[in-house]
């Protein structure tokens, strides 16, 4: 405590730094060429006709997928939280939240493309097709695939964080003595636990509703093509060799910039629409007791649905990857093969140490920041107020579209570009908030006594970090590792563009495949990408399982 | 230069209520007791005692040992014991490795220090108790590897922080005698703080409220 003054006490300082430096850097080099020196560009960006549509199929896809993922998730824990198709829901969704969304999105065009599972599951019995149909499902212009994709991709991980905001909220008995007053279960959610709730939620949807608009990788496998997302446009006009777009590529940027603050803006108006409508429906007594079924069939369905989506797809990944000769509308393949895996062997084990060597490198630099902000929260008696955490979220929150290609300058100028050091670099700033949100709670809830304990057996501040802290914190934090190496795994427009396109991750290929027809080549990289993220969170249970075995007090038994 | 533990003038004040004001000085093998009902500033006076007071107090006052003022060491450089309410034993060590925790390092070499650990778990009736999961002992148990386990790290003052009170009655007198007569044997003055009657009277000495009014049990 006192020997070492100094070094604890500025690592929040310094992870602050680490952490809003690039963002704020990396606008600031979008911002400044877009204003200043190429004002042309944002003329030539206006006159691009794409441009209206590009910007509504963003704002639409973003604000119905939130809206739908948001929805989703109330409505599973308003009508069904207790029940065991709850829990059912929860065991099949919560593993889900490592997948990819790259994989995600690559699950759900296996499934939906006319081509599909789906489609052959009714042909030809059903719909007559004996060739694949020529709908356009899949990149619809209307942008529906994408919307269903980030719904799914959205909702574990929005049922996640509420779940994990619940107990703060004293839900189970405000909620019973709602429903004493005659309330059903889902209004009694409504009125008596929402607002406390959304209150806690509200980064998080936040950050869903900024990734919605902007995401790249998604977009890029599940959105229409002409014109595209804003966001994806934006990255085909700065992946332009000539370089001539790189212009309006910046002003694109700073415009998506702008539409997501609106946007934003727009959805906070929204919450107070929202809070007066749930004051009058708590204020007239509404019971919502005929409303009560519906909600249950509804929340059913729709978790049911997303499971389905999810699950379907990744399994047929994982079946393409093994299929020999598959002809529509056969359910199944009609041989099996692992040429692809031969064949391919070589490049996926690149991309695979490539990608693992950036995911560990960012996840050790993440957690070795988390752990020395959380010690010196301790040591020092620190309480980080509501501005540390909404600075957490800003990289999550401004879009990465609008400051990847500053950062990408800088990088150039730093002469760092291209390297997969660079790449991690990249990283943390994106696996940093999501390692600290998994490991602050349980390292905030241990036990203080047990330092007190051991100081008063002489035992150093150092000690008991090393030798009870950490050991008894092992579980948290190798889930939090494992959180981290899931969040590098799956970066797609960070590894691209700090990556130069040089360095190939199993993400940025799998993206670069899609375009492409090769299922099966797809199928195995997209089955690599989600199993890496699996056997992480393996690995966080297994090892404190099988270190402290004979420990019942870690609370780790079989 | 007194021998013992030596409280002057030691006040704590939250919120600007006072919580704690005590002066004492209590001799080695003597144990002075704290009583009160809970939340009347006893665990504040260890707190204060330790060094380990939360932010939002304030205290003031010395802490001596043996004559040396200890007031502005960190609790682990000041060499005073604590056995809390629960025994606090690390979950994730045995209950040999718990013991070889709190042994000072000077005491080197692999064999002595084992027989250290060794002779504590005979003294208190735990011979071969040493590979034991910590989780898998009973609670009067638990309590007497604490105990030991404070007396390892060779302190030169105790706190006793209601250390009976989870025990059944039976056990409850027995644990009192066994920590009560083990720390007279040693000569460590010792704190015991409690808001049972029975334990003020075990200890035979004088007790004081938080406030350091003279009760008489």
């Amino acid at each position: 405590m006192r020997r070492r003054p100094g070094i604890l006490r500025l690592a929040p300082g310094l992870t602050l730094v680490l952490l809003i430096g690039p963002v704020v850097a990396g606008l600031l080099g979008t911002l400044l060429p877009a204003l200043s020196s190429r004002a042309a560009a944002l003329g030539e960006l206006l006159s691009w006709p794409g441009l209206g549509p590009a910007l509504w199929l963003s704002v639409k896809t973003g604000v119905m997928s939130t809206v739908l993922a948001l929805a989703i998730t109330l409505l599973l824990i308003a009508s069904l939280q207790g029940s065991r198709a709850f829990a059912a829901l929860q065991h099949l969704l919560s593993p889900l939240l490592s997948v990819p969304h790259a994989a995600a999105a690559l699950g759900l065009a296996f499934l939906i493309a006319p081509s599909g599972w789906v489609a052959r599951a009714l042909s030809p019995w059903a719909t007559g097709w004996e060739v694949p149909p020529d709908l356009l499902v899949l990149n619809d212009p209307g942008g529906w695939a994408l919307t269903l994709g980030l719904v799914a991709k959205e909702v574990p991980f929005l049922l996640l964080m509420a779940l994990a905001a619940l107990p703060q909220t004293d839900a189970a008995r405000r909620r019973l003595q709602a429903q004493t007053l005659g309330a059903a279960p889902s209004m009694a959610f409504a009125v008596a636990v929402l607002p406390a709730l959304y209150r806690q939620l509200r980064l998080p949807v936040y950050a869903v509703l900024a990734y919605g608009m902007t995401a790249v990788d998604m977009a890029l496998i599940l959105g229409p093509s002409r014109p595209p997302t804003l966001s994806a446009q934006v990255v085909v006009w700065m992946n332009d060799p000539t370089l001539a777009t790189r212009g309006i590529a910046a002003a694109g940027a700073v415009l998506q910039l702008f539409a997501v603050l609106a946007v934003l803006a727009l959805w906070r108006g929204g919450e107070v629409l929202a809070r007066r409508l749930l004051l009058t429906f708590a204020t007239h007594g509404l019971r919502g007791r005929k409303a009560e079924p519906a909600l249950r069939g509804l929340a059913l369905a729709s978790g049911a649905g997303v499971a389905f989506v999810l699950l379907a797809g990744l399994s047929g990944l994982a079946l393409w990857s093994v299929a020999g000769l598959w002809s529509f509308p056969d359910a199944l393949p009609e041989s099996w093969s692992l040429r692809i895996w031969a064949q391919a062997g070589d490049g996926l084990a690149q991309s695979t140490w490539t990608t693992l060597v950036i995911a560990l490198s960012a996840t050790a630099m993440a957690l070795a920041l988390t752990l020395a902000c959380l010690e010196a929260e301790f040591r020092h008696a620190l309480r980080p107020g509501d501005g540390a955490l909404v600075l957490l979220y800003l990289p999550l929150l401004v879009p990465q579209v609008a400051f990847l290609p500053g950062l990408q300058q800088l990088a150039l100028r730093l002469g760092v570009e291209g390297t997969p050091l660079a790449v991690a670099a990249s990283h943390v700033v994106f696996v940093l908030p999501y390692v600290f949100l998994s490991l602050a709670a349980p390292w905030r809830a241990w036990d203080g006594r047990i330092a007190l304990s051991a100081h008063a057996l002489g035992a150093t501040p150092d000690r008991v970090f090393w030798t009870l802290r950490l050991p008894m914190m092992l579980r948290a934090v190798l889930t939090a590792g494992a959180v981290g190496l899931a969040v590098s795994i799956g970066q797609y427009l960070p590894t691209l563009l700090i990556g130069g396109g040089r360095v190939e991750t199993l993400t940025t290929e799998a993206v670069a495949l899609s375009s492409g027809g090769n299922r099966r080549l797809i199928g195995a990289y997209a089955l690599i990408q989600m199993i890496l993220p699996a056997l992480g969170f393996a690995l966080a249970l297994l090892l404190p399982a099988l270190l402290f075995r004979n420990r019942r007090g870690m609370g780790v038994g079989a | 230069m007194r021998e013992g533990l030596c409280l002057r003038d030691l006040h704590v004040m939250r919120a600007g209520q006072p919580l704690v004001s005590l002066s004492a000085e209590i001799a080695p093998g003597e144990v002075l007791c704290l009583m009160g009902p809970s939340g009347a500033g006893k665990s504040t006076a260890l707190a204060a005692i330790l060094g380990a007071l939360p932010r939002d107090f304030i205290g003031s006052g010395q802490v001596l040992l043996d004559g040396r003022d200890v007031s502005a060491l960190p609790p682990h450089l000041r060499r005073i014991g604590l056995l809390f309410q629960d025994d606090i034993l690390f979950p994730h060590l045995s209950v040999a490795q718990n013991l070889a925790f709190a042994l000072p390092p000077e005491r080197r070499g692999r064999a002595l220090r084992s027989a250290a650990v060794e002779a504590a778990l005979e003294e208190a009736g735990l011979s071969g108790f040493g590979p034991r999961d910590p989780a898998t002992l009973s609670g009067g148990q638990r309590a007497r590897v604490a105990l030991m386990r404070a007396l390892l790290a060779e302190p030169r003052a105790i706190l006793l922080d209601e250390p009976f009170s989870r025990l059944d009655a039976e056990r409850r007198a027995q644990m009192r005698r066994f920590v009560l007569d083990t720390i007279t044997a040693r000569a460590i003055p010792a704190l015991l703080v409690t808001h049972d009657r029975e334990d003020a009277l075990a200890t035979g000495g004088r007790v004081l409220t938080p406030m350091g009014v003279p009760v008489s049990p």
